[in-house]
């Protein structure tokens, strides 16, 4: 630790930090705008200029300078430095006025306006009036992608961006070419960038060079209603902020969360947005003569209690999709319990993940935040960077720290960080049943649904924990055994046992045939017979609404509060933003209502009733934003069942941008996967 | 300097000849491993070199992907650099120098000459035998002004000798590199030197001189010291005679 004097308050910080850290140690606030905590250190902005005393006698760029590179006084006074001196602000007035001659004075017409580090910088460091009487500067937009509009005049050349994607996404895409005056941020020559997590880049940039394409010109920022939430487009359960003006949502923004998002998210996460709005169920439908025709609540409520009360509970069925909130499932699962039916299934792609092998094995266990002391990573049947593209910059940030070692079984693909491939299937798993153990101390197995959604994902999984017994994966302090989900509602759902009861049939099965009612709550990735009534329940008019006799319209994810259990079983809760369209109501309150008309009336009337009986049930999910770890012991616990078959593994998610109904609905996410689906086919050629 | 765009026009490919390509190998392992991306402004400048003095983009890419880098990596050094020509120039390629010393010394008049003879900057005469660019300084300063043709050094230029050089190029008569007006190097021209001009230093005749200065200064000390004992002995006579 070394002593400093900072505007005469005495601190006491480690010698690895930087002066800007240390100030801000001593509650001395630094201007900065090429800084940025999570990518390497630049220096070229100049803003956070500080006074050294006994250094050169010049300013300083504090994000640049090291606290062990100071020296202490003539007799060992700890080193004095100053931020609010007349020197500092006479430096830093300076800095501010370089960077405006070439910034547009176009502020009232700047999405970026009011949230503008440069707008906010400049009233403190700013000059009223210009001294610079040439022409400005003149850059051409680039085009740099379907979610990042550019307005180059405004660059003030700070290369967040370039760090961004050199560093965090590991696409490389931005890049500064020319020098001097001409010195210009561009991709290259104006292709697409490629990352999934590009839409970071707007939050990114201090100014208004890089903005969010599909939000331009829509509000400005002082206008939103600001809702903390839970995002559900992938298992991680990131941390987002909702920004609604009225009943419509405007954006997405990520919010920090160290043990999940760190500060990013995904591309789909963010413009999910126009998502939101398109092709919503807002009012009740019934299949008339094969057509759908618009109906009464009472109406289609009567239709569904007809048909349940003609059908035998052994022929009842309930499938949850991807997107419900553990409050929904609870409640479904009680009216199928009241029904006497235990046909319910979360699990619409037929992970064999089980409840009953305890919750070690279906969760993430080492946590996100554990890969950063991993040392060894198996990935099995998985693809993170489309799974879980802000897991995969977890997993590239520490790989870029050295002495990781990836190794991949299953498709080959561009994971921005180099592995070994060690096989496409079973066996290449199966030659670590027995295997010495490595000379690693954290070794990580990151298991993906490409393994487990097989028919003989049951035999993988044990396959998966033997081999994770015999490589110590799982040690004392240390359960590096992780299953990487792809629905934000899967493991809340195994959490509630959403999964079928004694001689029950799951999700696969019903869908198979042989049901005579099936009530689908938002699952839009299974194919259920004919034959079968459905009941669809959800928000968009998606592949499960066609198929539906009745559709239910319910809220979308930022429409309701709803407790979300993420892949590493993080509790966490999302809270409503806006409200759901025309008549589409809250999911609870729809299957509070239905159960009423068919008689077997749900005990609660309220949502913090449905939430004290379902706290009384599973108390777990009572703890907001805690982890209730799993016990390791359960894995060895996990039988084999039956031998794995040869075929290799294909991953879960092909299209990373359409892999929810909300997804499939925006016009923005079409876009982007049109591009990634041309660059494929680029590369193929 | 402008913004530097690639050209318009590009060539369908790229590719090292396979001199070139054993090349570009050793010097890609002169860098320790995982640094091999150092070796980019030699492999840029050695496709340059290959393809008439300028880089298209299927050379960029093609040193990218040598050394596995994102393309826009390679292009920022590319359009970084002014060495690196990132469209086509002429056979004789001339970077005229416009920076001070060459300015003072009439490098406006072989701009003229340029612009008269071969066009505007960075356009190729028809021919295709000249193209031209203003550069900065390239340190010979001493024989202002000068231009460097393709990889020479052509100095003490006035707009004669610049236009018969010119010539000379065009008809693929020899030239000489270096000074056009006979001066050796960067030697003074015969007859001005202004300083080293003694004969006694080239005969010898200078050596152990430096002490006959300090044994001059001795006698004059002497001198001055006997001058004023003598002054005061006179004051002192002075004295007792006005007492």
């Amino acid at each position: 630790m070394t002593k400093l004097l900072i505007d005469g308050v005495e601190v006491d910080v480690p010698p690895e930090f930087t002066l800007l850290q240390a100030c801000e140690e001593a509650g001395a606030e630094i201007p900065r705008f090429c800084f940025h905590e999570r990518l390497s250190i630049a220096g070229n902005c100049r803003m956070c200029l500080v006074e050294v005393k006994g250094g050169p006698p010049k300013p300083q760029a504090s994000c640049a300078l090291g606290v062990r590179d100071l020296r202490p006084g003539p007799n060992g006074e700890p080193p004095v430095i100053f931020t609010n001196t007349p020197m500092v602000k006479k430096a830093r007035e300076g800095v501010m006025e370089f960077l405006l001659i070439n910034h547009p004075l176009d502020c009232p017409i700047c999405d970026q306006g009011g949230e503008c580090d440069l707008q906010d910088q400049a009233m403190a460091y700013g000059v009223d009036s210009t001294r610079y009487h040439e022409n400005k500067r003149a850059v051409e937009d680039k085009y740099i992608g379907p979610l990042v509009k550019t307005s180059m005049n405004r660059c003030i050349h700070c290369t967040r961006c370039v760090r961004f994607t050199a560093e965090v996404a590991g696409t490389g895409d931005m890049g500064a070419t020319g020098r001097g005056e001409d010195m210009e941020i561009a991709t290259y020559l104006a292709s697409a960038m490629t990352s999934e997590l590009q839409g970071n880049i707007a939050d990114l940039c201090p100014v208004g060079a890089l903005l969010p394409k599909p939000q331009n010109f829509r509000a400005r920022s002082w206008e939103m209603q600001k809702t903390p939430s839970i995002d559900v487009m992938d298992a991680l359960g990131c941390a987002i902020r909702v920004d609604t003006r009225g009943r419509e949502v405007m954006r997405i923004l990520p919010r920090v969360n160290e043990a999940v998002n760190e500060e990013w998210i995904s591309d789909k996460t963010r413009q999910i947005v126009d998502g939101l709005k398109k092709q919503r169920i807002d009012r009740p439908y019934l299949r008339e003569n094969g057509k759908l025709r618009p109906a009464a609540w009472r109406e289609a409520f009567d239709a569904i209690a007809a048909k349940v009360k003609a059908a035998t509970p052994q022929k009842i069925g309930a499938v949850a999709g991807d997107l419900c909130a553990v409050e929904d499932m609870f409640a479904l699962q009680l009216l199928m319990g009241k029904l006497g039916s235990a046909n319910i299934d979360c699990r619409q792609d037929g992970t064999k993940l089980d409840c009953r092998s305890g919750r070690a094995s279906y969760l993430f266990n080492s946590t996100i935040a554990g890969i950063e002391q991993a040392d060894a990573i198996m990935i099995i049947g998985c693809n993170p960077r489309k799974e879980a593209p802000v897991l995969n910059a977890r997993i590239r940030k520490r790989w870029l720290q050295g002495g990781l070692l990836v190794g991949v079984i299953g498709e080959k693909a561009d994971l921005t960080y180099d592995y070994n491939y060690l096989g496409a299937g079973a066996d290449a798993l199966a030659q670590f049943i027995g295997h010495a153990p490595p000379n690693k101390q954290k070794p990580m197995f990151i298991i993906g649904q490409g393994a487990l959604t097989r028919p003989d994902g049951a035999a993988i999984l044990a396959l998966a924990a033997k081999a994770a017994g015999s490589l110590n994966v799982v040690k004392d302090g240390w359960n590096g055994f992780n299953i990487l989900h792809t629905a934000a509602a899967r493991v809340g759902g195994l959490d509630l046992g959403f999964t079928p009861g004694e001689g029950g049939m799951d999700a696969l099965s019903m869908g198979k045939g042989g049901m005579d009612v099936i009530f689908n709550l938002g699952a839009d990735e299974i194919d259920i017979a004919p034959g079968a009534f459905v009941i669809y329940q959800g928000s968009h008019g998606d592949k499960g609404a066609h198929r539906a006799d009745v559709v239910l319209p319910g809220a979308a994810y930022t429409e309701k509060s709803g407790t979300y259990v993420n892949t590493e079983g993080r509790v966490q809760m999302a809270a409503r933003a806006a409200f759901p369209p025309g008549d589409a109501r809250e999911d609870w309150a729809i299957l509070r209502a239905l159960s009423d008309v068919m008689g077997q009336r749900l005990p609660f009337d309220s949502l913090a009733a449905l939430r004290a009986a379902l706290y009384k049930a599973h108390p777990h999910f009572a703890a907001l934003n805690a982890i209730a770890a799993g016990e390791a012991a359960d894995l060895a616990k996990i039988a084999a069942a039956g031998a794995p078959d040869k075929a290799p593994f294909v991953n879960a998610v092909d299209d990373f941008y359409l892999t929810n109904p909300i997804a499939r609905a925006s016009s923005v996410m079409a876009e982007c996967s049109a591009l990634a689906k041309g660059r494929v086919q680029q590369a193929a050629e | 300097m402008t913004v530097r765009r690639l050209a318009e026009k590009q060539p369908e490919s790229f590719a090292f000849t396979p001199e070139n390509e054993a090349w570009a190998k050793k010097e890609i392992a002169k860098y320790p491993a995982g640094r091999q991306a150092s070796a980019i402004i030699p492999l840029l400048w050695r496709a340059q070199a290959q393809n008439d003095y300028w880089l298209p983009r299927p050379a960029i890419e093609a040193v990218a992907d040598m050394l596995g880098l994102p393309y826009i990596r390679a292009l920022e050094i590319a359009t970084f650099y002014a060495m690196f020509n990132l469209a086509p120039v002429g056979r004789y390629f001339i970077q005229l120098c416009g920076t001070t010393p060459c300015m003072l010394r009439g490098a406006e008049d072989l701009k003229k000459v340029c612009r008269d003879r071969i066009g505007g900057q960075s356009h190729v005469s028809a021919d295709g035998a000249f193209s031209w660019l203003e550069v900065e300084c390239l340190g010979a300063c001493c024989n202002a002004p000068m231009a460097q043709i393709n990889d020479d050094y052509y100095e003490d230029l006035n707009p004669e000798n610049f236009g018969k050089l010119l010539d000379d190029l065009a008809a693929g008569r020899p030239v000489k590199k270096g000074s056009q007006t006979g001066r050796k190097t960067s030697e003074p021209e015969p007859g001005k030197a202004t300083t080293l001009t003694d004969g006694r230093l080239y005969d010898g005749s200078l050596v152990g001189s430096w002490k006959e200065r300090f044994a001059d200064d001795k006698a004059k000390a002497e001198s001055a010291a006997a001058e004023a004992e003598k002054a005061r002995a006179a004051a002192a006579a002075s004295a007792v005679v006005k007492n």
